[in-house]
C-alpha cells in the first residue's frame, strides 16, 4: 500500500493519455536535453559509423556512405528515465537490420559507443527486427548536436539513455557488460513498462 | 522510504527547501538526487527527481524545489506540503555528477538559477570536511532577490579558505551593483574560472541553453571535455 500524500491530487495526464504513458512517467511538450558532459561537435568529414568486435569483418561507413543507405521514417513515443515522456516524435534513420546485413557474427550483445566516451549496452535482440535505428533527422530536420546529432541511436522501447547520442558504432560482444550510466547504478536493461530505472528494479 | 518533513525554508519567492528526517537514510554523495513520489487518495501517482542540497555530513536531508509554472509535483511541494507530512522518496541516485573530498580540487562550479542545488551540496561538503581544495562558484541569477542560499554563500565565502563566489545578475541589478550583469560567457569564464593548467574539475548545472553555453566555453578555454561534468534540467521539469 503506497503512502498517500496529504492534499495531493495531481494533473492526471496519464488518465488523459490512456495506456500510452508507462508507469511513473509524465508528458512534456518540449524536448529536454540530458547528457553528462559538453556536447561534442565532430566535423562530418571526420565522422564514421563502425561495427566492430566479434565480427568476421569489421565494417565502417563514412558520413557520405552512411547517407547513401536506405532510410526509414519512424514515428514513436520516447521515454526518459528522468520521467518525461514525449509522444508522437518523428525520426528518420537507418535500421540496425540494414547495418547488420551480411555481417557474420555470433554476438549476443552490443555496446554502442559515442563521441565523448559514452557507451551503453543492449542485448542484440533488442536492436534487430525493426526495433532500433541510427537516426540522423528529427522532426524533418537534421538532428541538432544537443539532441545527439549528427547521428544518435534510437531504441524507443527502452528508456532513452539507451538511445545513445553522438553514436559512432557498435562493439558486438558475446556477453553483457555495463555501459556508462549502467556502471553508475542505472539498470542494465531499462524496460520502461517494468520500470527498470535503477539496478535492482 | 519515508521522510518526515521537519522544516520548510523559503529561500526565494518561488523556491523552498524541505528539511527531511529519514530514519534509515543510507547516506549520499554531494551532487546526487532523490526521486520523490506523490500518491493521491485514489492511487494516482506522480514522481520527479530533485537534487540533494545537504552535505553528506549533515544529519538531515535537504532538498530544494523551485515551483515551476503548472508544475504537478513542484507546486505541491512548494505550496501544499507542511511540517509533519511524510514524503515518499527513493535514493540516493546518480554517481557521475558527484564530488567527494578525496577527488581533490580545484573545483569550478557554475550554476544557473536552481542549478545551484547540487553544487551547494558540494560547497557544504567542502566546508564540513575542511579540505584545502580550492573552489570557485560562478552563479547566474535573474535578480538579487532570486539568489538561492544568498546569505549562506556570503558566510561561506567570508570564512577561512572559503570559496570565491562570483554572482552575475542577468535581468535586474540592485542600485550600486558592480558585479557582472550578463549571461555567463567565455569572457566572464576567462576572468573567473581557474585556468586549465590548475587541473580543475568543472561541474555545471542549470537549464539546457545555459549548460550548453558554459560547457562549450570551458572547452574553448582549454578544459578537457572529460573534466567538465554537466547536469541539465529543462523548463518542463514539472
Amino acid at each position: 500500500m503506497a503512502h498517500v500524500s496529504r492534499g495531493f491530487r495531481g494533473k492526471r495526464a496519464k488518465e488523459r493519455e490512456g495506456d500510452r504513458l508507462p508507469p511513473g512517467q509524465y508528458l512534456v511538450e518540449g524536448f529536454p536535453v540530458l547528457s553528462a558532459g559538453p556536447t561534442p561537435h565532430t566535423p562530418l568529414e571526420e565522422w564514421s559509423f563502425s561495427i566492430l568486435g566479434l565480427v568476421a569483418e569489421p565494417k565502417t561507413w563514412s558520413w557520405e556512405a552512411f547517407g547513401a543507405l536506405p532510410k526509414e521514417e519512424v514515428r514513436t513515443d520516447i521515454h526518459c528515465v528522468t520521467k518525461w515522456s514525449k509522444l508522437d516524435t518523428t525520426w528518420e534513420g537507418v535500421s540496425i537490420d540494414t547495418l547488420l546485413e551480411g555481417v557474420e557474427h555470433h554476438a549476443t550483445h552490443v555496446l554502442a559507443f559515442s563521441d565523448g566516451d559514452y557507451t551503453t549496452n543492449l542485448p542484440l535482440e533488442d536492436v534487430v527486427d525493426g526495433k532500433a535505428w541510427v537516426a540522423t533527422a528529427y522532426d524533418g530536420r537534421p538532428l541538432e548536436p544537443e539532441h545527439g546529432g549528427p547521428a544518435r541511436l534510437l531504441v524507443p522501447h527502452l528508456y532513452f539513455w539507451k538511445s545513445a547520442k553522438w553514436v559512432r558504432g557498435f562493439q558486438l560482444r558475446d556477453h553483457d557488460e555495463p555501459g556508462f550510466w549502467e556502471s553508475y547504478g542505472y539498470h542494465m536493461y531499462g524496460d520502461l513498462w517494468r520500470e527498470q530505472r535503477y539496478a535492482g528494479d | 522510504m519515508l521522510g518526515e518533513v521537519v522544516e520548510l525554508i523559503d529561500e526565494t519567492p518561488r523556491v523552498r527547501s524541505i528539511v527531511l528526517d529519514i530514519p534509515h537514510w543510507p547516506g549520499h554523495l554531494a551532487g546526487q538526487h532523490v526521486d520523490v513520489r506523490l500518491t493521491a487518495e485514489d492511487g494516482y501517482q506522480a514522481q520527479r527527481s530533485y537534487s540533494i542540497a545537504s552535505a553528506p555530513e549533515e544529519p538531515r536531508l535537504l532538498i530544494t524545489v523551485e515551483r515551476l509554472p503548472d508544475g504537478e509535483v513542484s507546486s505541491y511541494l512548494v505550496g501544499e506540503l507542511r511540517p509533519g507530512d511524510s514524503l515518499e522518496l527513493r535514493g540516493p541516485i546518480g554517481g557521475y555528477f558527484v564530488w567527494e573530498v578525496r577527488m581533490g580540487g580545484p573545483l569550478l562550479l557554475v550554476a544557473g538559477g536552481s542549478g545551484i542545488v547540487p553544487l551547494m551540496a558540494m560547497l557544504r561538503h567542502r566546508a564540513a570536511s575542511r579540505t584545502g581544495a580550492g573552489a570557485r562558484l560562478v552563479y547566474s541569477s535573474r535578480s538579487w532577490e532570486e539568489i538561492i542560499y544568498r546569505e549562506e554563500l556570503e558566510r561561506l565565502a567570508s570564512g577561512p579558505a572559503g570559496p570565491l563566489v562570483i554572482h552575475t545578475l542577468t535581468r535586474t541589478q540592485p542600485p550600486g551593483w558592480t558585479g557582472y550583469a550578463r549571461r555567463v560567457d567565455g569572457a566572464m569564464l576567462a576572468e573567473a574560472a581557474w585556468p586549465p593548467s590548475h587541473g580543475p574539475t568543472a561541474f555545471i548545472c542549470g537549464p539546457t541553453p545555459f549548460v550548453e553555453a558554459v560547457a562549450s566555453a570551458l572547452v574553448l578555454l582549454g578544459y578537457p571535455a572529460t573534466s567538465v561534468k554537466t547536469e541539465r534540467f529543462g523548463p518542463t521539469g514539472g
